[in-house]
């Protein structure tokens, strides 16, 4: 293990950024739902605003504001999936206006939260009428889920 | 003609654990999860960046596929580590690498200089191992 540790360390570029930078990137993954002073966050990683910034999109592709704005977006698409309505959904995930929140949503997401949530519900409703729609019937075949439906019966 | 690769197989030990380890520790995207009867359900996730690629993670269970024997032999394969189910590209190799070494997975390799780029080695819950490299690796001329 020390060997292992050895070689890595030989190669690792600047480790004490990287492990800030990730800290900072789970902390809003944590507390996305939170007020999140994104000042404080680079006050913590001792970095000044813009040195942060920078390295945390050049990491991560976003800038630590889009970077919290996407990971809300994403955990409002699994509670709409649960038919919670927009505005529970808005402040559950740390938006404090629901035009914001839906303004959002749409850009990232393409389409309104209702119009979300009514495709997640239409596809629901069909998972449920008919699971086996959803998995390739070479699975269902291997599972022996299909020994109720007519798919060997196309092969015989 | 064949255009892309859609839905492929991991095989799992136990689903839900590989539910936590996919979805909860690499942030793979959930696509499906469909009770299919008592103790089974189809289960596929996606990497986050390839939402058209499933990976079924596919429970070794005794079932018409899998015989008792055939069942035991495949799990004590998979958890001694023998199956290498492919390469798995990040932006940021060390980045990724001290991200998921805090949630816990289990690298049998760190990020470490190879004739072909920088690549780390890490361990699924099941004992399934994949190599972890920069994108820019796979920079062809």
């Amino acid at each position: 293990m020390s060997t292992v540790k050895t070689i890595a360390a030989d190669h690792y570029p600047r480790i004490y950024l990287y492990r800030r930078i990730v800290q900072a990137k789970l902390f809003i993954d944590r507390f996305y739902a939170e007020k999140i002073d994104l000042d404080n966050i680079s006050d913590e990683a001792y970095f000044s605003k813009f040195h942060f910034i920078r390295l945390f999109k050049s990491i991560y592709g976003k800038t630590p504001h889009q970077y919290l704005i996407s990971v809300r977006i994403d955990k409002a698409r699994e509670l709409l999936q649960q038919s919670k309505s927009v505005s529970e959904v808005c402040f559950s995930v740390g938006f404090e206006s629901v035009s914001s929140f839906s303004g959002l949503f749409t850009k990232l997401a393409g389409k309104t939260p209702s119009q979300y949530i009514a495709e997640c519900a239409q596809r629901k409703n069909q998972v449920a009428a008919n699971p086996l729609a959803f998995v390739p019937k070479c699975y269902a075949f291997m599972h022996g889920w299909d020994e109720n439906s007519n798919f060997e019966d196309a092969h015989q | 003609m064949i255009t892309k690769m859609t839905v492929t197989n991991i095989h799992v030990i136990d689903q839900d654990s590989a539910y936590d380890f996919y979805v909860n520790k690499l942030g793979f995207k959930l696509v499906d999860d469909i009770p299919m009867g008592p103790g089974t359900r189809w289960l596929t996730v996606s990497p986050p960046g390839q939402p058209d690629l499933q990976l079924v993670l596919f429970p070794v269970t005794v079932s018409k596929l899998f015989p008792k024997e055939d069942a035991e032999a495949l799990i004590a394969m998979i958890k001694r580590g023998i199956f290498g189910c492919g390469v798995l590209t990040c932006n940021d190799i060390f980045a990724t690498y001290e991200e998921l070494s805090a949630k816990g997975v289990e690298f049998i390799k760190v990020p470490t200089k190879e004739f072909y780029g920088t690549e780390a080695l890490f361990k699924d819950d099941s004992g399934n191992y994949f190599s972890l490299q920069p994108i820019n690796n796979f920079d062809r001329p």
